[in-house]
């Protein structure tokens, strides 16, 4: 037999050199600094709930688009997806034009009356929520939309057949069945809004440290890089069962033939 | 689905609608604002752009990009359309459920992960940063995408054309050229435009694997935002909009009169 | 590369004395031998053999996982045979790749090219061939002429009719010449009467050309309409090989007398067997004679086919017979147009199918559920089989 690797005996100590050379002080670091346990939990939080927000929100859209006519229907993905094409950054940046001390939202309120003077909206965690729903709108929808697409119409006409008023045929038919888009529409949402830094470093202030933010200021700010690997390895153990669970769907979806 | 829409679906599209595109209206509004204060209206004016275009720094990161988005673009189209006809066309070859998986994961990665993991990935391999590493990286991610969108459009025919090909004659190759790349033809244009779009507007990634001399747009204008809202930012992003837009709207309309167009949006954008 | 067929020649007259598998000088045109095909565990064809001769007409039937596609798909060369070979005009396929075969194939999907017109779609093959422009022209002519689809010839494939998709995937096939079509399912995709008017063009048109086809079909009544003869399978193998008339008339065993038409099955004993004739002790304690020799020692457990046209129904007891007549209870009576099916319940419990052919008018049922009938038939109705 041909040997293709050196042999055991000189692999070993190579291998114990280079496990000694190991440490895990950055993550004993990570432990027992609150900071970063305060970051990982505020980003959970905030991706659990944008992601019940832009499902409160994208079901209903995505419903009316599945049942417009459909000429409309085509027209409709077209323009849900197009502020998916334009750039995140612009999309975010846009909010700051409108949140801002001076901006349209504090006009429009001071206007109708609702506040007195202006509210510091930036820097806020309703302005990352904003931005974040905003941002990710697209992303939630198109899945529902695909998923309650194929919702055949006769299941209705059967279930309305069957005795079942509107919304108990909408609860008991289409909900299920639509299952499979508001899992992928959540955890296409949830996975990377955990990580998102772009929007909460724009728009949230020190009570939204993400952990994204984190990582960020390990890296540029500090030049911390060990530190900065060790974030981003724990973030993506936390991920990994979302992730491997969303792998997992689309590769039997494309097993199942598309 | 059922057809025909209720008021409640119509307030509630239109809401949707509002609210996607409202904040990007006032954007492209304010970039024609004659005033240098932001919030107030002092008519319209083209003086933003001018000044974009007298801004020496963001028009190179703006040809930075678009090299970027062009060289990463391109190689990420040949690479992922190759990966899509291995999954989609190689049968069942060992180790395929863990190669989809293995394309599927960087579409729902963090980018923070992504950036940080290719940035050690080019310090441990000695590669300087710059214009080249940014180009990889972004090859990397959206490579992803493409095969993703031109697999799905492989699935939607039957295998059996292939096999027709060869049936009349026509060895493995030629039948791919002749029969398969014509169909899949418009899947590969929009995989371009998606990497081209992504690539574009990549702020994060293009940070982590930068280096001197290599200032994507998206960073200079982050740079730039960071220290507040100007007017030269609202016009240089309203150019950004209209080219993408311009764009989607120039592949929509190449792809008219094709039966599965609806179905193509919807699973080119599911996927994602 | 293996040479083409000659040339289409019409061949004359109806295939009256066509039957060259009964000439033991014949070489067939295609031969399996001991084929074997194996999916993973799955054995989708095992060690079979085959012999198809130029210019049938041949059905491959059984039911879907038979292994008829597969059988089809080895031939074409889409799939290779584990074992055996398979050899075209004497000469063995093994490593030659579906494109370089002399064979093609008509897909039960059409498999038509989305992008190219009609006529682009029946040159593909030639144009692989690189076979002269005026030429391919001139064929691409003469194929759609035989379809019937003249003047169809630039549009796409999404803008025909599913019978016009389905008769340029046959002119597509055909174009090359090849020494045999290979017909997948070709009109699953169709309605039932426009099955039926395509069945008999297939028919005329193989008649025509003189080609040999090989069609699959899960569809008995397809295959007995089409076949000159046809092979019935069963999970991955070959039951019986035979005319129409042959698998109808002399099932080998109960598989193929249940799967091509209907059949009563009445188990029973061998009691006696000779020269012309059986005699079978029925379970229901009736004796059955059977105007047939049966290969079995007596005693041996064996079963009576007899399909539900031969029997006849009555309210009287026939006068002469002890034999092959049972008494039951009609159970279900169905109309048909043109037939009528009654469903006995005999006295032993078993149940029995008859049909009557409704030569008049049906004014009043003679015959109407709970009559207490007398079902028998002659010697000469009925079979035994020993499987």
């Amino acid at each position: 037999m041909r040997r293709v690797f050196p042999p055991a005996c000189s692999i070993l100590p190579t291998l114990r050199r280079f496990l000694a050379g190991l440490s895990f002080d950055n993550y004993a670091a990570l432990g027992s600094d609150r900071l970063y346990l305060a970051a990982y939990l505020k980003s959970l939080e905030v991706a659990a709930f944008s992601t019940l927000m832009l499902l409160a929100l994208g079901y209903p859209f995505a419903y009316a688009m599945a049942r417009a006519p459909r000429r409309l229907q085509a027209m409709l993905v077209m323009l849900v997806v197009l502020p998916f094409w334009t750039s995140f950054l612009i999309r975010v940046y846009a909010w700051i034009n409108i949140l801002q001390r001076d901006g349209l939202f504090n006009q429009m309120l001071l206007a109708l009356g609702i506040v007195e003077e202006p509210v510091g909206w930036l820097s806020t965690n309703t302005a990352v929520y904003i931005g974040i729903v905003y941002s990710y709108f697209p992303f939630m929808v198109l899945p529902l939309y695909a998923a309650l697409e194929k919702i055949e119409v006769s299941l209705h006409e059967a279930a309305a057949d069957l005795g079942a008023p509107p919304w108990k045929a909408f609860w008991r038919i289409t909900v299920p069945l639509s299952r499979p888009g508001i899992v992928a529409g959540s955890l296409l949402c949830f996975i990377p809004i955990v990580g998102e830094f772009v929007i909460p470093d724009l728009l949230g202030g020190s009570a939204t440290l993400m952990i994204g933010q984190t990582l960020w200021t390990e890296f540029f700010a500090n030049r911390d890089w060990p530190i900065a690997s060790a974030v981003a390895v724990v973030l993506l153990c936390l991920l990994i069962v979302p992730i491997l669970i969303y792998q997992h769907r689309q590769a039997r979806e494309i097993e199942q033939g598309g | 689905m059922r057809k025909g829409l209720s008021s409640f679906n119509l307030v509630s599209a239109a809401l949707g609608l509002a609210f996607l595109y409202l904040p990007i209206a006032i954007l492209v509004i304010y970039s024609f604002n004659a005033s240098r204060l932001v919030t107030v209206w002092g008519g319209w004016s083209l003086a933003w752009y001018r000044e974009l275009l007298a801004d020496g720094a963001m028009l190179e990161s703006a040809w930075v990009s678009v090299r970027v988005a062009l060289v990463s673009a391109t190689a990420a189209t040949i690479l992922g359309t190759l990966a899509a006809v291995a999954l989609a066309r190689g049968g069942r070859f060992r180790g395929r459920l863990l190669f989809t998986g293995l394309l599927y994961a960087p579409l729902v990665m963090p980018e923070v992960i992504t950036g940080l993991a290719l940035l050690l990935l080019f310090v441990a391999i000695g590669l300087d940063r710059g214009f080249w590493t940014i180009t990889i990286a972004h090859t990397s991610v959206t490579l992803c995408f493409v095969a993703v969108v031109v697999e799905s459009r492989l699935l939607t025919f039957d295998r059996s054309l292939e096999e027709a090909a060869m049936d009349l004659g026509a060895p493995p190759l030629r039948s791919f050229l002749l029969v398969i790349l014509p169909l899949i033809w418009p899947a590969i244009a929009a995989g371009f435009l998606l990497a081209f779009t992504l690539s574009l507007d990549d702020l994060v990634i293009a940070s982590f694997t930068t280096g001197p001399g290599a200032t994507t747009l998206p960073i200079r204008i982050y740079s730039e935002v960071r220290l507040g809202v100007k007017p030269e930012i609202n016009a240089i992003c309203t150019l950004m909009i209209v080219l993408v837009a311009l764009g989607v709207i120039a592949a929509a309309v190449l792809n008219r009169g094709r039966a599965s167009r609806r179905a193509e949006a919807v699973d080119l954008t599911a996927k994602l | 590369m293996v040479e083409r067929a000659q040339p289409i020649k019409p061949r004359l007259g109806p295939k009256r004395d066509f039957a060259p598998w009964a000439d033991p000088a014949a070489s067939p045109l295609v031969r399996f031998e001991r084929v074997a095909k194996r999916f993973g565990a799955i054995s989708a064809v095992g060690r079979l053999s085959l012999d198809i001769f130029a210019g049938e007409f041949f059905a491959l039937l059984g039911p879907s996982g038979c292994g008829k596609t597969t059988l089809l798909r080895l031939l074409a060369g889409f799939e290779t045979p584990d074992e055996g070979r398979i050899l075209l005009e004497g000469a063995d396929l093994a490593g030659m790749p579906p494109y370089r075969r002399p064979t093609n194939m008509m897909f039960q999907s059409y498999a038509l090219f989305p992008h190219l017109s009609v006529e682009r779609n029946i040159a593909f093959g030639l144009e692989q061939e690189r076979m002269p422009k005026p030429q391919i022209a001139a064929r691409v002519e003469e194929m759609l002429a035989l379809v019937k689809l003249e003047g169809f010839a630039r549009r796409k494939p999404d803008r025909l009719s599913g019978g016009e998709r389905q008769r340029v995937a046959l002119a597509r096939a055909l174009a090359k010449r090849p020494k045999a079509l290979l017909l997948d399912e070709p009109m699953a995709a169709l309605d039932k009467k426009l099955r039926a008017e395509t069945q008999f063009e297939l028919i005329e048109l193989q008649a025509k050309l003189g080609t040999t086809f090989v069609i699959v079909t899960h569809d008995q009544e397809e295959a007995m309409i089409l076949a000159d003869r046809m092979a019935v399978m069963e999970r991955g193998r070959i039951v019986q090989v035979g005319t129409p008339a042959e698998i109808y008339e002399q099932p080998s065993s109960r598989y193929v007398a249940d799967f091509v038409g209907d059949v009563n099955l009445l188990e029973g004993r061998l009691t006696a067997t000779g020269a012309s004739e059986s005699l079978v002790h029925g379970n229901g304690g009736v004796q059955l004679r059977i105007a047939q020799p049966v290969d079995a020692a007596p005693g041996a457990l064996v079963w009576v086919a007899l399909r539900p046209e031969k029997v006849r129904i009555g309210l009287e007891r026939p006068t002469e017979a002890r034999e092959n007549a049972l008494a039951g209870t009609v159970v279900d009576v169905g109309y048909l147009g043109n037939l009528s099916v009654y469903k006995v319940r005999l006295d032993d419990g078993a149940l029995m199918t008859a049909t009557l052919s409704n030569r008049t008018r049906l004014v009043e049922r003679t015959i109407g559920w709970n009559d207490r009938v007398w079902l028998s038939w002659p010697p000469e109705a009925a079979i035994v089989l020993t499987r």
